[in-house]
C-alpha cells in the first residue's frame, strides 16, 4: 500500500513523451528507447540533442522521444547524422536503426561513418528480421531461423552467413566504442543502460565515433510470446552474437 | 526487507505479462476484464505487502507502464537508534 513514507524510485523519464507507442505488445523497442530517455535525462541534454530516426519499425522514434529530430531515407541514418553534426558540432547526434536499415541497405553509411571516425551515436537495435514489412530474412538472420521470406530456415550455403556488426566495425581505426548488449532480463538491461549511457558520453568528448548494439526481440514476427521472445535471444541469439565490449578507444578508457 | 509496492497504468499496459515472469514474489497477476485499448492489464495483487519495490517489473517493462515505490524510513526509527535509547 502506498503511504507517506513510499517514494518514488521509479518513473517514466522526462524525455519520453506521453503517449503511447504503436509497437506490439512485448517488443523491447520500448525498453531501448526509454534508456535513452534515461540517458538524455540523467546527462542533461535534451535541450542539444537531435535524433536520426530510421526506416523500419522504430520509424516513429521523433514521436516518442522528446528531443529534435530528422528522419532519414532507409539506411542513411549515420549519413544524414554526419551532416547534422559537422554543421552544429555542439549538439549531440544519434541515430536509431534496425538491422535492415543498418546491416543491410545502409551498410556502406555505417562503415563509412565509422571508418570517418564520426562523432557520433549509434544505437542499433539488431532483432534479426524486417519488423516492419512483415518478418523477413535481415543479414542479421540466424542460420536455420525461418521467416517469411526463409520458410525453411535460413539455409547459409545459399543465403551466406549473419552479419556480426559490431565485430566488423570494431576492426574501423575511427571507432572508439563498440559494445554488444541485450535486453533480454532485467541485468542484461542495467547493462545496456550503462552502454547508451557511455556511448553517448563519448560523443560530449568528442571521441569519434560509438555504436551500442542491443539485440532486441521481435514476438511478432518470430511467432513467440513475448516471454518466449525473450529466451530466443538468450538461447539462440547470444551464441552467435557475444555480448561484449568489442573497442574501447585509447581516448575513452577513463569513461568506461 | 523494504516495503514497496507499484502503480500500473492500464492505459499504457499492452498485457505483454513479461512483468509477471520477473517478479520474485509472483504478485503480478493478468486482470480478467480488458482495457479500453482491448488489453488483459497486469494488476498488482499483494494483500499480505510482500513488495519490496526491487524494481524488476518496471526494468522489463517495454511500455514504462510501472511506476515504483518504496519506504523510505525515517532516521529516527532506525534499529541503531533504538537499541541506544
Ligand atoms: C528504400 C526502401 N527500401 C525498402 C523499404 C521497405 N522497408 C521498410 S522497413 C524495412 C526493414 C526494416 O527492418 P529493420 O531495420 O530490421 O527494423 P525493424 O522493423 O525490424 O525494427 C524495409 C526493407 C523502404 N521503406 N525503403
Ligand atoms: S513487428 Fe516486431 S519489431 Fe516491429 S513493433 Fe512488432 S514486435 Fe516490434
Ligand atoms: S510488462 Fe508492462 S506492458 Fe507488459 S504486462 Fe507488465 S505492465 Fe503491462
Amino acid at each position: 500500500m502506498l503511504n507517506e513514507h513510499m517514494q518514488t524510485v521509479f518513473d517514466y523519464p522526462d524525455a519520453l513523451t506521453p503517449g503511447v507507442t504503436h509497437y506490439c505488445p512485448g517488443c523491447t523497442h520500448g525498453i531501448i528507447h526509454r534508456l535513452i530517455a534515461e540517458t538524455i535525462d540523467e546527462l542533461g541534454i535534451r535541450e542539444k540533442t537531435i535524433g536520426v530516426a530510421p526506416v523500419g519499425c522504430s520509424v516513429f522514434i521523433y514521436n516518442y522521444l522528446d528531443t529534435d529530430f530528422a528522419e532519414a531515407a532507409h539506411g542513411r541514418a549515420p549519413a544524414m547524422a554526419t551532416g547534422i553534426k559537422r554543421t552544429l558540432p555542439d549538439r549531440i547526434v544519434f541515430t536509431y536503426q534496425g538491422d535492415g536499415d543498418l546491416a543491410a541497405i545502409g551498410t556502406a553509411e555505417i562503415i563509412h561513418a565509422a571508418a570517418r571516425g564520426e562523432n557520433l551515436t549509434v544505437i542499433f537495435a539488431n532483432n534479426a528480421i524486417y519488423g516492419m514489412t512483415g518478418g523477413q530474412m535481415a543479414p542479421t538472420t540466424l542460420p536455420g531461423m525461418r521467416t517469411t521470406s526463409s520458410p525453411s530456415g535460413r539455409d547459409v550455403e545459399v543465403q551466406g552467413w549473419p552479419l556480426k556488426m559490431s565485430e566488423l566495425l570494431a576492426q574501423m581505426p575511427g571507432a572508439s566504442y563498440i559494445a554488444r548488449r541485450s535486453v533480454h532480463d532485467p541485468g542484461n538491461i542495467n547493462k545496456t543502460k550503462k552502454a547508451i549511457k557511455t556511448a553517448f558520453q563519448v560523443q560530449l568528448h568528442q571521441a569519434g565515433f560509438a555504436m551500442v548494439e542491443v539485440l532486441s526481440s521481435c514476438p511478432t514476427n518470430w511467432n513467440v510470446s513475448p516471454k518466449d521472445a525473450l529466451t530466443f535471444i538468450k538461447e539462440q541469439m547470444l551464441p552467435y552474437y557475444p555480448l561484449g565490449d568489442y573497442k574501447i578507444g585509447d581516448a575513452i578508457k577513463t569513461l568506461v | 526487507m523494504a516495503k514497496g509496492t507499484i502503480t500500473i497504468d492500464e492505459r499504457r499496459c499492452k498485457g505483454c505479462e513479461l512483468c509477471t515472469t520477473v517478479c520474485p514474489k509472483n504478485i503480478i497477476h493478468m486482470a480478467t476484464t480488458f482495457s479500453a485499448r482491448g488489453y488483459r492489464p497486469a494488476i498488482l495483487v499483494d494483500p499480505n505487502e510482500q513488495c519490496t519495490g526491487c524494481l524488476l517489473c518496471a526494468t522489463i517493462c517495454p511500455d514504462v507502464a510501472i511506476t515504483v515505490y518504496r519506504e523510505i524510513k525515517p532516521k529516527a526509527t532506525t534499529p541503531s537508534t533504538t537499541r541506544n535509547t
